[in-house]
């Protein structure tokens, strides 16, 4: 890079781009990937699976310029982002294949493969990802979108409302043609943007112009009514919707990101107090929450009575059968959950095949992208960068909290998927979004600082040499 | 504002830790009881994932196991001759659990028995496909064809032993059923089981075993026992006290003989011979209730028999004076199932000592080396060898010139003892046909018989131990001296 020439204090930093780093834990993403298809189909059908080649070069091309990409248009990206998603994506398409080959699912009249899918949509999300880097020179660009991106969100999370509900829940859309998307999973993106474009505006006056109200600081209501308006307004969707996995999403990110705003920590009491109020009121008048939380009290209880309280029992002898070591890909019996296995419960075959040990690295994966995005927030030095990195890296840290917390039994299940492991079109696809804008936002945070114009007084200034 | 940002990473730290901490606890510290849940399917598809080991009597399985597709269960169980050994085996289905053998040794069977551990480690090492290990039986199947083809299509059972060491040889019920009907998991196999447990015939039902019946004539053998073993009478020959007509004690009832038999004083072995309620009957009143029971109990009576497969306990209970009079010729409320009665024979063959009786001789595991041998064990000692020696003199008078000629075979000697056995109200119903009886040689008795004929087809009055029941007897005793 450039070499200092002036004599002024500040100097350019001349942090290394790492892409050669990211290139080889790219390659070592999908090697791991393509021997997990081996592994399957060595202990399925006692041979290599002819698919094996076809998915490995798949998801080597997707890798590949996902990082040509990155090389071009990002170069100062974090180097870890783009190989973690590349290996939980090749994982998740090896065992949503592992699923297809299950003889139990292929019985069943409605069995669709879903691995071949999984991989298109997959190239979709990369190739949103190379939109992103294209398209968004400077993640600050999205801050002048902060009403508009307002109201796209408020109207994807609508929309499921007039399409019929799919096994109980309304967050679909269909398109004849493309198929059926889940418009919540791009709304978590664009809302977000609306929260950092927002806060960052009235962060100040959220976190000053305040009264104190029972040892709380309360800011004013013109300040904090739109936003609050937005976050009930897509919760009340939601509810209707009966998509709680997302409720919560929406309402931790919200949290998240007013903390960080305001640095104010009643905001983490209030919306505990908030989050608590609203869990036990839509526990009372919602049939469906209930059963919910029925089937996570004591899942064996409800066996043979209540369908969420057998699927909850299932899940968990799945990954108690998994054990420490695991069955081994291909050899455990993770698809007896049926219904949902390979999107919300897929963490179960993780669980029973790769066991504890396989489980551990999994998590550990998704806990480090999201340092990474943590990091990638901490690195950045504008505020709407600031706001938007950590609302998407927490708001993914909850995700995987709630699916994974929610198919091990730790919290009762709320039904959203384990972002890029799942079979989904829309989650995948918005995930790879995710990435793309974190790898932009961190790519702005580490590119070094513009050598500062030489200094007119240069000249002038004495400079002491030992 | 990077101060709330690292509080945040730590709270996302310790989302990511708390499932952490999840999910060792439930892989690591629940995952045992999750495995053993009774819901884990993965139980059942583990336990039919391997060809399941055989039940192999005279050194041939008469058990397998196919592979099968319709399922995820791999294997399913067969039978070589089913109806004939199920009384034997049990069954092992997919989808109703197994019984019997099939579930008493189902550890050995699998191959998932800590007993076969070290076997287990082995084949972790070279990579050998798991089976499961097998079960060596003391059956012999000659006698358990000719005891189950004996019984044909009347409805009954026969348990014969080995009464120098307590082995079953033979334990047929009829009518019986074909486990292999319903080892799958379809709605066939379902059906299948259905039928057989709506059959008012209880196909199911083990007769040898689990039925008890009263057992009629054949008990003299026991009351006999009794009076010897007590002192009431020593000779066998003598003349014994007994009235003719007898009245029943504390009773106007007076007991009666079939036909018109030399019962009046008659001496122990004519009394058997010709099976004289009177004498019997006033001979256990003689005696009491506590020393029949007593000597019934040394029998084996009022307890279950475990062979390893349960049988139900005979009963011969506390009652009043009259009740245990009948219950001296094996009527009122004395209760046998036909391996008790069997256990008589064997005791009075084997000079008066009752082997326990037990159907596993071996059990191997998959690599054939033997892991357990039964040790033949003494049960109990029900008479001295002397006062066995007279009852089998008695007995032997039976077959000689009895009730029992029918069992009669060329050159051996054989002893039984006939019993009609009258049940319903009143006597209502039609009779069970018993016959009880042993073999002899010079190297003591090999075979121990107890047949049971309850045929509700036969005319009444053909119903009788000695046409009925001593024939079948005769044809498992042979089958046993022949094979010897």
């Amino acid at each position: 890079m450039s070499v200092v020439t002036n004599t002024t204090t500040i100097g350019a930093i001349d942090a290394p781009s790492r892409r050669n780093t990211e290139l080889v834990l790219v390659a070592f993403a999908v090697l791991i990937s393509v021997f997990a298809y081996a592994n399957v189909g060595l202990a399925l059908h006692g041979e290599l699976p002819a698919g094996m080649l076809g998915y490995g070069l798949g998801l080597a091309l997707l890798g590949g310029v996902a990082h040509l990409a990155v090389r071009r248009f990002a170069p100062y990206a974090d180097p870890l982002l783009l190989p973690l998603a590349t290996l939980l994506n090749g994982l998740g398409l090896a065992f949503i294949w592992r699923l297809d080959q299950s003889e139990r699912f292929q019985a069943t009249d409605n069995f669709v493969a879903a691995a071949s899918k999984q991989l298109m949509f997959s190239a979709v999300g990369v190739a949103l990802l190379v939109g992103v880097l294209i398209a968004l020179k400077d993640h600050r660009i999205l801050q002048r979108y902060t009403y508009i991106s307002m109201l796209v969100a408020l109207v994807l999370l609508i929309l499921p409302m007039f399409f019929p509900a799919v096994n109980g829940a309304k967050i679909w859309i269909k398109i004849p043609g493309v198929g059926t998307i889940q418009p919540g999973e791009f709304a978590k993106i664009i809302i977000a943007v609306f929260f950092a474009g927002y806060l960052m505006v009235k962060r100040d006056a959220l976190a000053l112009a305040s009264r104190r109200f029972m040892g709380l600081y309360l800011p004013r209501g013109r300040d904090l009514g739109p936003i609050l308006m937005v976050w009930a307004f897509s919760i009340l969707i939601l509810v209707f919707e009966t998509d709680l996995g997302s409720s919560l999403l929406f309402f931790g990110m919200f949290v998240v990101m007013l903390y960080v705003a305001t640095e104010r920590t009643s905001w983490i009491v209030f919306g505990l107090l908030m989050s608590g109020a609203g869990a036990v009121g839509v526990a009372t008048f919602e049939p469906h929450v209930q059963d919910r939380v029925t089937a996570w009290l004591d899942p064996f209880a409800g066996w043979g009575k209540l369908a969420a309280s057998e699927q909850m029992a299932k899940s968990l002898m799945a990954f108690g059968s998994g054990g420490t070591l695991g069955t081994g890909l291909g050899q455990g019996n993770s698809d007896l959950i049926g219904f949902a296995a390979n999107s919300d419960f897929i963490l179960a075959t993780v669980g029973e095949e790769l066991g504890l040990a396989g489980m551990m690295g999994v998590l550990l994966i998704y806990g480090l992208i999201v340092e990474r995005g943590v990091r990638t927030a901490l690195a950045a030095r504008d505020p709407f960068g600031k706001l938007l990195a950590i609302g998407l890296s927490g708001s993914f840290a909850i995700q995987v909290f709630v699916v994974a917390g929610g198919v091990m039994g730790l919290i009762p299940l709320t039904g959203m998927t384990m972002p890029f492991l799942a079979a989904g079109g829309s989650s995948v696809i918005a995930n790879w979004a995710l990435i793309g804008i974190l790898v932009r936002i961190s790519d702005t945070a580490r590119r070094p600082a513009p050598a500062p114009a030489p200094s007119p007084d240069a000249e002038m200034t004495q400079v002491v040499r030992p | 504002m990077n101060k709330p940002l690292r509080r945040i990473a730590i709270f996302c730290g310790i989302l990511v830790l708390a499932l952490l901490i999840r999910t060792n606890y439930i892989q690591y510290v629940r995952a045992d009881e999750l495995n053993a849940n009774e819901h884990n399917r993965r139980v059942q598809i583990e336990r039919y994932a391997h060809e399941r080991g055989n039940i192999i009597v005279d050194g041939e399985p008469v058990t397998g196991s196919v592979e099968t597709t319709d399922s995820d269960f791999r294997y399913k169980r067969v039978w070589k001759n089913g109806p004939m050994w199920a009384p034997v085996t049990g069954y092992s289905s997919q989808a109703f659990d197994s019984s019997q053998l099939e579930s008493l040794e189902d550890g050995i069977l699998t191959g998932n028995s800590d007993q076969l551990f070290f076997d287990r480690t082995l084949s972790m090492f070279t990579g050998e496909k798991k089976t499961g290990g097998n079960i060596v039986t003391t059956l012999n199947g000659a006698a358990q064809k000719a005891a189950f083809e004996g019984l044909g299509n009347k409805k009954g059972a026969v348990a014969a032993l080995d009464p120098q060491t307590g082995a079953i040889l033979a334990l047929a019920s009829t009518p019986s059923y074909d486990p292999s009907v319903f080892a799958g998991n379809s709605m066939k196999d379902s059906d299948a089981r259905q039928k057989l447990l709506e059959d008012k015939d209880k196909p199911m039902l083990n007769r040898a075993l689990r039925e008890t019946y009263p057992p009629g004539s054949t008990f003299k053998v026991v009351t006999a026992s009794a009076a010897l073993e007590n002192g009431l009478y020593t000779d066998i020959d003598a003349k014994t006290d007994s009235p003719l007509p007898w009245r029943l004690p504390q009773s106007t009832n007076l007991l009666q003989n079939e036909g018109n038999i030399p019962c009046k004083d008659a001496s122990l072995r004519v009394a058997l011979r010709y099976s004289c309620n009177t004498v019997f009957g006033k001979m256990s009143d003689d005696l009491g209730n506590k020393k029949m029971i007593e000597q019934a109990g040394k029998f084996g009576f009022n307890e279950e028999v475990f062979t390893p497969v349960r049988a139900d306990a005979s009963v011969y209970p506390e009652d009043n004076k009259p009740q245990n009079a009948m219950a001296g010729i094996g009527q009122a409320s004395n209760r046998a199932t036909p391996l008790q009665m069997a256990m008589v024979a064997s005791a009075i063959a084997n000079d008066g000592k009752l082997m326990q009786p037990y159907m596993v001789a071996q059990r191997q595991a998959p690599n054939l080396d033997v892991i357990y041998t039964h040790e033949k064990e003494q049960l109990s000692e029900p008479l001295s060898a002397e006062n066995a020696q007279k009852v089998q003199q008695m007995m032997e008078t039976v077959v000689k010139e009895g009730t029992g000629t029918n069992a009669q075979i060329d050159g051996v000697t054989v002893g039984g003892k006939t019993g009609t056995a009258q049940h319903g109200l009143n006597n209502s119903e039609k009779p069970y046909a018993w016959f009880i009886s042993y073999a002899k040689t010079d190297s003591g008795s090999p075979v121990a018989v107890a047949v049971v004929v309850e045929d509700g087809n036969a005319n009444r009055d053909d119903i009788s131990g000695g046409g009925l029941a001593a024939p079948i007897a005769k044809n498992v005793m042979k089958a046993v001296l022949d094979g010897k």
